[in-house]
């Protein structure tokens, strides 16, 4: 094998080994643990360039563990779509590295390794091709996320905590279940395979097996925060430290593409609409826009504002995937991209707006709780150099989170819907659940736009005490490097959504897909 | 008759479970989960199929007759799914001591309900 046939293993060998390597360092070697992990995270976007180039050349590349062949080995598999997500995974990982290393890598043990092992379970949920690993992947993203949700520690953290892993515990079993009663059904638990598999089994098999499939997808839900299963996610969102916050913007990601990938695995015919319960996925990602953006309307400070803001992209996806035409797919994945980095930035954003304003107010107790528990390092907020027109930075790098989220011209949110909404009205004749989404759509850009604008007057116009926020620069450099690619992405959007047009037609026509996995 | 005690010890692990989950104190809880998570064992264990008296590993130089042998894949998954629960029960109750020492009650809200 060539050296460049073991790059689609990078993304999770090399998390790991650095994950492994910063949990042996002694904590109070961290400036050597922080340059291992961003070493590791730069590594991991330099892989990820080339990973998406591999699956621009072919069409899916498959690598098979131990090189057993593919319905009883293990297969990790990349196209199009799988290497774009790789990709925006690594630069969150960068950029929350980056952020944290200001103070939030000092509030909590083991900061580094936990982020890594994220980026691991991420990585590999993306690559997988088999459903079993699936669970393992997310299990590992989990337990990861655990800890990250609890760096910091403080009352509000743990509170939310709990009730963050207790569900997702019960969705992992849901997953469990899922799982093995496919097997059980089908005999295998190779995606590919199954695709092949389930068409021919019997009439008991094959209601198993679409009993097993509507329970992985409600496990998928969960994580993917539809409604009416999402309510855990605002609290546990929202009380996060700002570096882990801005890494679990990709999290419901990684649900949304579970469902993406296995409703069309398992979808019917040449051109494959996802069958197990579409009509109620549109519907349930519906009322999850609905809920989000009353969420946002009625949030009191911006980091509920940027949690509630989550489940609007989540439920946009969803009901898309579920209307779903090829283009509508391509569409969506845009906006994934587009909205995962706009979140990203808003809840590093938040942190840093919130530090400088109200004293009292709910996430700056928070943030307080969580420095005096950080190894009496409370003071450490007085060390950084105040930028003067720090305010203007921030409020500009809000203005543009805005504009992003609530879709708004010029930059990529706009385009995002407009495409998605273009797609939606492409059909014809227009089904009346697209006049629907397209209706919400419109009006949660609304409901961002006002929310937001409100939060901006409130923080940085009537700042009561007008004190600026003392920022340093290493924080404000991953926001800004976050919003000039969505600029990026503005400019550059034609080369994006062409590429992940196609990935959307190789995801609706699952049958090359599947020979390239059982090598036929 | 071995498919309905399976079957019964299945049905009475989740049955308790949930009912535990559902309850306001965080101790019962993650021993709902616990429950839960042992009759999930359980049905993936019997999703391989019963089989009394069969080994799951083929032995060398017999002609390998699949019928003569127990499905070995649900019992490597039922092991991973063991070690899997196990570590995030044991984390589950960490934060829950943890809850229990920041709010000072056990309840799942991290207040008394009045």
């Amino acid at each position: 094998m060539l050296w460049s046939d073991h790059l689609v293993m990078l993304p999770i060998v090399l998390p790991l080994v650095a994950g492994a390597i910063t949990l042996v360092l002694d904590e109070r070697r961290l400036a050597l643990k922080a340059a291992i992990s961003i070493g590791a995270a730069l590594l991991q976007v330099v892989t990820a360039v080339a990973i998406v180039r591999l699956a621009d050349a072919s069409f899916a590349t498959v690598y098979r563990l131990g090189d057993w062949p593919a319905p009883f080995g293990i297969v990790l598999v990349v196209d199009r779509v799988a290497a774009i997500l790789i990709l925006l995974t690594s630069v969150l990982g960068v950029a929350a590295l980056v952020f944290s290393l200001a103070r939030w890598q000092r509030a909590g043990p083991r900061f580094h390794s936990l982020v890594q092992f994220l980026l691991m379970g991420v990585n590999g949920a993306f690559l997988t091709g088999d459903i079993f690993n699936l669970f393992v992947f997310f299990e590992v993203l989990l337990a990861a996320s655990y800890g990250l949700a609890l760096h910091g520690s403080g009352g509000a953290r743990v509170g939310a905590s709990l009730h963050y892993v207790v569900v997702n515990l019960t969705a992992s079993l849901l997953l469990l279940i899922g799982a093995s009663l496919i097997y059980g059904a089908t005999g295998t638990l190779n995606m590919a395979d199954l695709a092949l598999r389930w068409r021919e089994a019997a009439p008991p098999d094959r209601t198993l097996f679409e009993a097993g499939a509507a329970i992985l997808g409600v496990a998928f839900l969960v994580k993917a925060g539809m409604w009416p299963v999402c309510f855990w996610l605002p609290g546990a969102y929202s009380a996060a430290s700002a570096p882990a916050a801005s890494l679990f913007a990709v999290l419901t990601k990684v649900g949304v593409y579970a469902v993406l990938r296995t409703g069309l695995l398992f979808g019917t015919g040449a051109e494959a609409t996802p069958s197990v319960g579409t009509p109620w996925l549109a519907y349930g990602g519906m009322a999850t826009i609905a809920f989000g953006a009353l969420g946002v309307l009625a949030s009191q400070d911006m980091a509920r504002l940027a949690s509630y803001s989550v489940l609007v992209s989540s439920g946009t996806l969803l009901a898309a995937i579920a209307i779903g035409s090829t283009a509508l797919t391509g569409a969506a994945l845009y906006y994934l991209v587009v909205s995962t980095l706009a979140l990203s930035a808003l809840f590093l954003l938040v942190e840093l707006v919130e530090r400088g304003g109200r004293p009292g107010a709910g996430i700056l107790a928070v943030t307080a709780e969580a420095f005096g528990a950080g190894e009496g390092e409370g003071e450490e907020v007085e060390i950084g150099i105040a930028i003067p027109a720090a305010t203007a930075l921030l409020g500009l790098s809000f203005a543009g989170c805005a504009i992003m989220l609530a879709g708004l011209p010029p930059l990529a949110g706009f385009i995002g819907k407009f495409a998605i909404l273009n797609a939606l009205l492409r059909a014809d004749p227009v089904p009346a659940a697209s006049w629907a989404l397209l209706a919400l759509l419109v009006a949660s850009g609304l409901a961002t736009i006002v929310a937001t604008a409100r939060a901006g007057v409130r923080r940085f116009w009537a700042q009561p005490d007008g004190r600026a926020p003392r920022v340093r620069a290493i924080e404000l450099a991953p926001i800004a490097l976050l919003l000039a690619l969505c600029v990026a992405l503005t400019v550059g959007a034609g080369a994006l959504i062409r590429y992940l047009d196609e990935g959307a037609r190789a995801l609706h026509a699952p049958g090359g897909y599947v020979d390239r996995v059982l090598g036929r | 008759m071995t498919e309905v005690v399976i079957a019964c010890a299945i049905g009475v692990l989740a049955a308790s479970g949930v009912w535990l989950l559902l309850r306001p104190r965080t101790f019962q809880v993650a021993i709902g989960l616990s429950m839960l998570s042992y009759a999930v064992n359980l049905f993936i264990f019997a999703m391989g199929r019963l089989r009394v008296g069969a080994a799951p590993v083929v032995e060398v130089g017999r002609a390998a007759d699949p019928a003569a042998f127990a499905d070995p894949l649900p019992q490597a998954l039922v092991l991973t799914a063991i070690v899997i629960g196990f570590a995030t029960t044991a984390l589950l109750l960490v934060v829950l001591l943890a809850a229990r020492g920041f709010s000072g009650t056990d309840h799942v809200d991290g207040r008394e309900s009045t």
